[in-house]
């Protein structure tokens, strides 16, 4: 397995992870009260930042072990990481879209952070999963 | 999501014909992946023309030797 394929697997694992953490803690301290009322700005931030910490790490660890020849990337490589990009950039763009709306319409910032946050994890999420994909099923220039 | 490349191609045969060449030796010297080199073999993936027109210089044989394309619809190439 390619490391860019690997860099898929962990982006997906860990955005998957970490977003689950997230979303249970707050749901959790949101148990007979409304979510809005949350105190769940540094819930987000611990979540967001160690989900780019454990990816450095993981993005690490797994090129130590990995041979020299799975580090090479190619033609391939490149078309298979746009496309994955391209995909995953719609969902950033629909995230931000929707935020836009929600603070338009005086919606709390609880709501506004959270619609972003769940764009970034289904970016990452979608565009990986689309790239494992084409590396796995296989993927046409066209 | 990915539609199936109607292309096929001899890559296995050239290779087994040209002295069981490995496929990371036919990477190497196109100069791209062994993965690459897989995919392209399995139809998972259709090369740019410049990567089969390299395959086709490392086989010596004409572009048309090496990769196919059905003449219509139902055709096989």
């Amino acid at each position: 397995m390619s490391v860019s394929e690997k860099r898929a697997w962990i982006m997906v694992v860990v955005a998957t992870v970490a977003y689950g953490a997230y979303v249970a803690m707050v749901l959790g301290q949101g148990v007979g009260r409304p979510l809005a009322t949350v105190s769940y700005q540094w819930t987000l931030v611990w979540s967001v930042g160690g989900a780019i910490g454990a990816s450095i790490l993981l993005d690490i660890l797994s090129s130590l072990f990995a041979p020299r020849s799975a580090a090479e990337k190619d033609q391939r490589d490149r078309e298979i990481n746009r496309l994955g990009e391209y995909i995953g950039q719609s969902f950033l763009v629909i995230g931000a879209v929707t935020a836009l709306i929600l603070a338009l319409l005086s919606f709390a910032p609880f709501w506004i952070a959270n619609a972003i946050y769940l764009g970034f994890v289904l970016s990452a999420v979608v565009g990986s999963v689309a790239k494992i994909i084409a590396y796995r099923r296989g993927f046409q220039t066209w | 999501m990915v539609k199936a490349t109607r292309i096929t191609n001899d890559i296995r045969r050239l290779r087994f014909a040209a002295g069981e060449l490995t496929q990371a030796d036919l990477a190497a010297r196109v100069g791209v992946t062994r993965q690459t080199i897989i995919a392209i073999e399995q139809g998972r993936y259709s090369p740019s023309l410049e990567v089969a027109f390299q395959i086709a210089r490392v086989f010596g044989v004409p572009l048309d030797d090496v990769f196919h394309y059905p003449r219509s619809e139902g055709d096989t190439p």
